[in-house]
């Protein structure tokens, strides 16, 4: 089955409630998705407290693109391309690091950490030539919010708060989290390789169909509370917010509760320096409601999934080759907090994580299973019929419904018919 | 310092321990395995190098003993995916070192290389391993084990049997 040359045709491929397998093995479509999605729509590349002094940088991508994020002189974030502008040498070989400049081991020409091109060797053979239109290579646009930092290559199109749209809510949920209204980045990344598409794991995030069977074998034995969170009885929902961000909305199910940090499976005693700064932080009411409704557990579109207590950036490197790079939350102001944020998050995610070296194994067969010719399709019409809408209108459905995948590829299939 | 006997005995007897461990790992012996921890055992993986600082960055394992039994729970379950059907497994244990003492432990180091084979393919892993190993009832026991990885800065595939 060789459907490439159709792909054009994206409504052949994705239709309301299923889609094409091809959609995820078929190199020509991942060529496509790259030039359609990941080098023009809004990605996010890192978060502004991996370089929180002048001269810091960490390295970073955009798919298979290496990009150095740097933080300037002035303290402006800089996304560069890591590609020396003579002979393409790449001139950063480290993961992070303080520098003013960067210098290309090849011939030494230097660039300052803003991507100008500085200095070169034996300048006199240059005599005549522009430095300016020779430095590091950009991303077009960079944007923050509330300190995530997002590039895209195109320059034009909606600007990263329009990319966002209903789902800057969750991220403003997420930072009231802590008592300083900040996440910070700073616990290291643990890199997770994958032999399945990217979309597999886009899909998996809001997916809550797929726990009560995939991480039954934690669930049983480790005394947790979230089972029943995706049981067929919960009241969670899922939400689609448009432009392909979804969320698991667990806030019906904490606030049945009513039991502050029980989303976090424990309780103000057992963090009372955390309880105490929040209730001096927002007042007594409001702490108690940010503590009892938790974390959001979204995935904003294409690659960052917050999942309430940690981070993923999924990162596609060829139709059978993904990355899921995992760091757990830290809040700005609760050092209580953030040391049991990392040990939950290191017992969960990773190569060895208890939940998610599941959810990474049902990916690689799914991604073998897809190769089978028949019968073609993914289905993806559970809850279709039961869908409705909250008060701002975006749709939403059971926890259990593919709301969620539904609308990532109603986004995608906009997005790769755009011209 | 030991004297050149004792010190061969105690050799011999570590050398044993190594072998019989990686024995129970690659058999897939999860109980046997969990049993040759102490009580106040530390299973560590690093990610990002060999000296990080695991109770401030991430690891791929950091593991302390109640969680080292929520791991074996787990596999015991028989419904962890990831080891349905499980890996399988074969490693060479070398350049086995007593490293002096730590704390009243025993130190030591050996290399290790694995051959897993499992359905997403063939994988090589290779790593650096240090131990501290105390005698309990006349018996040694881990205290510690922390396994370094080699290209533990890269992206990983999923390493889900015990290492």
């Amino acid at each position: 089955m060789n459907i490439v040359p159709r792909a054009s045709h994206w409504d052949e491929l994705i239709r309301p409630d299923r889609v094409h397998g091809s959609l995820y093995n078929d190199p020509a479509i991942f060529e496509a998705e790259l030039q359609n999605i990941w080098y023009r729509t809004w990605v996010y590349v890192g978060h502004e407290s991996e370089v929180p002094n002048a001269s810091d940088y960490v390295a970073k991508s955009i798919g298979p693109q290496s990009i150095i994020m740097t933080r300037d002189e002035q303290g402006k974030i800089n996304l560069l391309l890591n590609r020396c502008s003579h002979r393409g040498n790449q001139v950063c070989s480290y993961d992070r690091g303080n520098a003013r400049s960067f210098t290309c081991p090849f011939h030494s020409w230097t660039f300052a950490n803003d991507g100008r091109l500085v200095g070169y060797a034996f300048p006199d053979g240059y005599e005549g030539t522009d430095k300016a239109g020779l430095g590091l290579g950009h991303v077009t646009r960079v944007q923050s919010y509330r300190g995530f930092v997002f590039g895209s290559f195109a320059a034009e199109g909606p600007s990263l708060r329009e990319h966002l749209g209903g789902a800057a809510e969750t991220i403003d949920r997420l930072v009231r989290t802590s008592p300083e209204g900040e996440v910070e980045v700073t616990a290291g990344f643990l890199k997770h390789r994958v032999k399945a598409n990217w979309k597999f794991i886009l899909e998996n995030e809001c997916d809550g169909y797929h726990p009560a069977f995939v991480h039954s074998s934690i669930f049983g034995v480790a005394d947790s509370a979230i089972g029943t969170l995706y049981g067929g009885k919960s009241t969670a929902i899922t939400r689609d917010y448009g432009n392909g961000h979804t969320e698991i909305d667990l806030r019906p199910e904490f606030r049945k509760r009513d039991q502050p940090l029980s989303w976090f499976g424990t309780n103000e005693a057992r963090l009372p320096d955390y309880t105490s700064r929040m209730k001096a932080a927002y007042g007594n009411e409001q702490a108690r409601e940010i503590m009892v409704d938790g974390t959001p557990h979204v995935m904003i579109f294409p690659n960052l999934f917050i999942a309430e207590i940690q981070m993923f950036v999924i990162q596609p490197l060829a139709s059978d080759d993904s990355v899921q790079h995992v760091t757990a939350l830290q809040f700005k102001g609760a050092p209580d907090m953030n040391r049991r944020l990392r040990q939950q998050t290191m017992g969960s995610v990773g190569p060895a994580g208890l939940l998610l070296a599941d959810d990474s194994e049902m990916y690689e067969r799914c991604h073998r299973g897809v190769l089978a010719r028949n019968p073609e399709w993914i289905f993806l019409g559970r809850g279709e019929r039961r869908e409705g809408s909250d008060a701002a209108g975006f749709k939403i459905g059971h926890v259990t419904d593919e709301v969620p995948s539904r609308g990532i590829w109603r986004h995608y299939r906009s997005l790769m018919e755009a011209r | 310092m030991l004297s050149r006997e004792s010190s061969a005995t105690l050799m011999s007897a570590v050398s044993a321990f190594l072998y019989m461990e990686a024995r129970f790992q690659d058999e897939h012996q999860y109980e046997a395995w969990e049993a040759l921890w102490t009580d106040d055992g530390i299973y560590w993986v690093p990610a990002n190098g060999a000296d990080i600082d695991p109770e401030k960055e991430m690891s791929i394992i950091y593991d302390n003993r109640s969680r080292i039994s929520l791991r074996i729970k787990q596999l015991l379950t028989g419904k962890r995916h990831t080891q349905t059907p499980q890996s399988r497994l074969r490693r060479i244990v070398s350049n086995i070192e007593l490293m002096g003492e730590h704390n009243g432990d025993i130190a030591v180091a050996s290399n290790s290389m694995m051959f897993e084979s499992s359905l997403r393919d063939d994988t090589i892993w290779a790593a650096r391993n240090e131990y501290r190993l105390r005698y309990i009832d006349g018996e040694l026991r881990m205290a510690y084990k922390k396994v370094t990885l080699v290209n533990n800065e890269k992206a990983l595939f999923t390493l889900s049997f015990l290492i």
